[in-house]
């Protein structure tokens, strides 16, 4: 018997009927075509899958779908205001840290939990934050550049904030 | 014709280059960075099935019956496929112009036929409603083994009485023919000089042993595709793969359909590294659909990836190198036996010719080995045999410089090849930059910075060919004169940034006018995979030509609005000039008024692009080893490489650093783990250990920039090379912190603190 669930997905009231073993992961993208949240291992080793479920990062491949019940969910998709990229999307952008780009979304998602918690971390603390997110293109170099420059631009202006959905 | 296009690029006076080295977004960056880009799971078509692959938990057995009749009853079952559904391929269609792949090979590894060769090998698919379905199916598959006895290791796999994955492989390379099958499926030599004359000269002779083990691709985005077949028989697939018309030309072969019967549609690639250079689902994805009527997607999990796919190859190197006193290398010798998987195809050849190629050493012999072993074929991995070869190779260099007392650089200056190298497997060297690296890297800071306790330095070079081939790109001219570059290479690390970089540049116009769109296989003429680090040089070369050929047309379009001769007009940034007349089209001018001239603008250059120049890479790296727990940290590290000319500077750093990262986890964490019935003990990424970014310091690089005069702009290959030199130069980096030397890989904390340990009681 599939379940209904509705829940919050970026600030939108959605709706879906999901099996009880069904991921979070795959009512995104299945149910919801939201497949901007991409499949890496299903089994939370990777982060490809990263979404904030009620202000907590979390991968949705360890999700139950059935436990998202009223939940606010936000994913990539939610992260530009309009045509407005977030200061960390443009940071991804303007430090070319992404070759493949399957593993930014989930990235930019851990990276906007960490600044939203952070905003000054070190490069340390951004490699630690960041060490469930594989990237197997970059060596991470650019990720953590781009990561320390969106948070500098976050604190030097406090308008942008203000994008943030 | 190239020298033509060197003297558009950057030679020409008043027209330095103004696109071309700087770091502009990528054209494909929103997508990427809001979700919006389709890779390969991405894609689905209404009342589409999912497709899901039954897999041998056998390392070796024989397939007594397969009984898929409790599966295909189960509701919601669509269609089910085995070896049976595939045409058997005749010993004259295995090869395509005498390459590899050998597709009875190939079609063997898609779905088993009569016997499994490794855990996960595919035995049969099925396509349901849903995943579940799917998945309940394949639980309902009903498969008859005769469990054979197995060898996962290499060198059991080598001798006499080890059992036969192949009973009728018998070893090429050999004269006469051995009389009897082995697992070892060819033998390779490569000679240069005379080695026995050039050990008697040797003062110093150093020979060890080194095993590496496999380690996978480890691309985050699993292999998946979609595949839709029309009454008709007319074909659709979607995937990522490095090669949209690989797949059409395999799935063609394997299928025994005409090219033209099916059309692969690239969706973009998360990752590939050389392990998307094959195909695995796709030929399923058509034979299910085809059974079925429904479009069928499939999608490997990460388990499946490790098993079933890649990796690149385990090895066993002994090598033996001899020098002089002051340092010469005077000769080289060893063999070199490779993994190949399942059948067989290691790149062995591939080491031997790269292992010694930084250096001038007249007498080389090198043997190798192919050899088949109950693994996953293996696939190409970035630079395919060079990391092993090269980390054996440079670890002697290192022990000569430890033993002569002599810098490590300084050492190999000495040695360098340079122009006019001859090269023991047969090319002269020409514009090569590898001198220049090491120069870079001994007048880096990294090279003379203090170290401290429990802290080593290593440096390790590293050469790779590069390659051209056949390429094409079209390029479109739309009414308010910007462009549409069409190209058939997917885009794996920003490869859309420099084509269109290249197109802007040589037209004369902005970055952002240009557009780049990766074509389906019926939209764009043919070009081979993106590998080889061939897509800057090589479709970069077809893409420049073709946007020459539109100046060229330009010229004559100015020409007949002005009435001129078209050798009066000139084409100076972006502009029809006729200089008599102080006259001046811009390309907007001309392409707004393209009926009066003709008709819509577009040209297209289709070739065979050569004079790849090859790579070099000299890198520096340092690591703290706590003697404690063996644990390696690297600390800082440094990559110099000559990349000839760099056209987003930003993507080939990335490049070397991702290469970098790959070789560090290949030297210190990664490896294939088997238990005892030859099944994979660590298929995920829990347990398969690949870097993450708190294991890594920042990745510094040094771009030299020796260019190549074959190439436009002077580009070399990039992509490959920076994954050799990592291996040696931890491994250089770990004896020189420890004063213990590991000869085998990786270089995990328990083998380095059994290391220390030994080290320890023998001085006692
Ligand atoms: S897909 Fe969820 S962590 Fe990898
Ligand atoms: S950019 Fe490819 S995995 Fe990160």
């Amino acid at each position: 018997m599939k379940k209904h669930i509705q829940m919050q997905l970026n600030g939108q009231s959605v709706e879906f009927l999901c099996e009880t073993s069904g991921t979070l992961l795959h009512a995104l993208r299945d149910s919801l075509q939201m497949t901007g949240t991409k499949e890496g291992c299903g089994s939370g080793d990777c982060g490809a899958c990263s979404v904030m479920m009620n202000d907590t990062l979390v991968c949705s491949c360890l999700v139950l779908a059935v436990e998202c019940s009223h939940a606010d969910i936000r994913t990539v998709e939610g992260l530009a205001a309009g045509d407005a990229l977030h200061p960390l999307q443009q940071a991804f952008l303007d430090n070319a840290a992404l070759q493949c780009g399957i593993c930014t979304p989930g990235l930019l998602v851990a990276a906007k939990a960490l600044l939203d918690k952070n905003p000054d971390p070190t490069e340390t603390e951004v490699r630690y934050w960041i060490a469930g997110n594989l990237c197997r293109c970059t060596g991470y170099d650019k990720i953590v550049r781009a990561i320390l420059d969106a948070a500098q631009r976050l604190r030097g202006n406090a308008s942008v904030n203000e994008l943030q959905p | 014709m190239t020298k033509k296009s060197a003297a558009i690029g950057n030679e020409a006076p008043g027209m330095a280059p103004t696109i071309i080295g700087t770091r502009p977004v990528r054209p494909d960056g929103i997508d990427k960075v809001t979700g919006r880009a389709r890779f390969g799971a991405d894609v689905n078509l209404p009342g589409s099935l999912v497709g899901a692959v039954f897999r041998s938990p056998h390392a070796h057995a024989r397939i007594l019956n397969i009984d898929i009749s409790k599966a295909q009853a189960l509701p919601g079952v669509k269609a089910i496929i085995t070896a049976e559904d595939l045409p058997v391929i005749s010993e004259d269609m295995a090869l395509i112009n005498n390459q590899p792949p050998d597709f009875r090979d190939l079609s063997a590894n898609v779905l088993a036929r009569g016997k499994v060769l490794y855990e996960g090998h595919a035995i049969a698919a099925i396509a349901a409603i849903d995943e579940q379905t799917a998945h309940q199916a394949l639980l309902l598959i009903d498969v008859e083994y005769a469990v054979l006895q197995h060898v996962v290791d290499l060198h059991q796999a080598m001798e006499p009485d080890a059992p036969l994955l192949h009973e009728h492989l018998i070893t090429k390379g050999i004269t006469p023919a051995p009389k009897k099958p082995s697992n070892i499926a060819s033998r390779y030599e490569q000679v240069h000089g005379d080695v026995e004359a050039g050990f008697a000269g040797a003062d110093i002779v150093i020979s060890e042993e080194f095993t590496t083990q496999p380690v996978h691709q480890a691309y985050i985005e699993p292999h998946a595709c979609m595949a839709q077949v029309a009454a008709d028989g007319q074909t659709d697939i979607w995937c990522s793969s490095q090669g949209q018309f690989m797949v059409r030309a395999y799935c063609a072969r394997l299928l025994d359909m005409p090219l033209s019967k099916i059309r692969v549609i690239p969706l973009e690639i998360g990752g590939g590294f050389g392990g998307k250079t094959t195909v695995y689902l796709e030929p399923l994805a058509v034979l299910l659909a085809r059974k079925s009527g429904k479009p069928v997607r499939m999608q490997m999990n990460r388990s499946e990836v490790f098993k079933a796919t890649g990796p690149t190859s385990g090895t066993f190197i002994s090598l033996k190198i001899g020098a002089r006193k002051d340092g010469t290398l005077v000769a080289a010798q060893g063999i070199l036996c490779y993994q190949a998987g399942a059948f067989p195809g290691s790149p062995v050849r591939l080491g031997c010719m790269t292992a010694f190629a930084p250096y001038n050493i007249p007498n080389v012999k090198l043997i190798g080995y192919d050899v088949v072993v109950n693994r996953p074929k293996s696939a190409a991995y970035r630079a395919p045999g060079a990391p092993m070869a090269s980390f054996a190779a440079e670890c002697l260099i290192d022990m000569l410089a430890q033993k002569l007392e002599m810098d490590p650089v300084a050492l190999r200056l000495l040695n360098a090849a340079d122009d006019g190298t001859q090269t023991a497997y047969g090319v002269t060297f020409k514009h090569i930059g590898y001198r220049q690296t090491l120069e870079a890297a001994r007048q880096h800071p990294h090279y003379s910075a203090p170290l401290g306790p429990n802290q080593g330095r290593g440096v390790a070079s590293g050469f790779w060919f590069n390659i051209g081939g056949p390429s094409s790109a079209a390029i479109n001219i739309n009414e308010d004169g910007t462009a549409v570059v069409t190209t058939g290479n997917p885009d794996i690390g920003g490869s859309r940034a420099a084509m269109a970089m290249m197109a802007a540049e040589t037209l004369g116009i902005p970055y952002d006018r240009v557009q780049v769109l990766i074509g389906n296989t019926n939209a764009v003429s043919y070009s081979d995979l993106t590998g080889g680090s061939r897509v800057t040089f090589a479709v970069g070369m077809a893409v420049t030509q073709a946007a020459q050929a539109v100046i060229e047309d330009m010229k004559r379009r100015a020409a007949l609005l002005w009435s001129v001769e078209p050798a009066e007009v000139e084409w100076l940034t972006g502009n029809a000039v006729l200089v008599a007349e102080q006259k001046q089209l811009s390309l907007a001018d001309i392409a707004g008024q393209a009926a009066r001239t003709g008709g819509p603008i577009a040209a297209q250059a289709n070739i065979n692009a050569q004079g790849a120049g090859p790579g070099f890479a000299t890198h520096i790296c340092d690591v703290e080893v706590d003697p404690e727990t063996g644990h390696v940290k690297v600390l800082r590290y440094t990559a110099v490489q000559d990349v000839g000319k760099a056209i987003h500077p930003s993507y080939v750093e990335g490049q070397m650093q991702g290469g970098v990262a790959q070789g560090i986890g290949w030297a210190l964490n990664e490896a294939y783990l088997y238990d005892e019935n030859g099944r994979m003990l660590n298929p995920g990424f829990l347990d398969y250990r690949v870097p993450v970014a708190s294991d890594l310091p920042m990745i510094d690089t040094v771009l030299v920039e020796v260019p190549n005069p074959r190439h436009p702009f002077g580009v070399k290959g990039v992509g490959e090379v920076p994954i050799i030199p990592p291996l040696g130069a931890v491994a250089n980096a770990v004896a020189r912190a420890t004063g213990v030397r590991l000869f085998d890989l990786p270089m995990s904390p328990p083998s380095v603190h059994k290391a220390i340990k030994k080290a320890a009681r023998r001085r006692r």
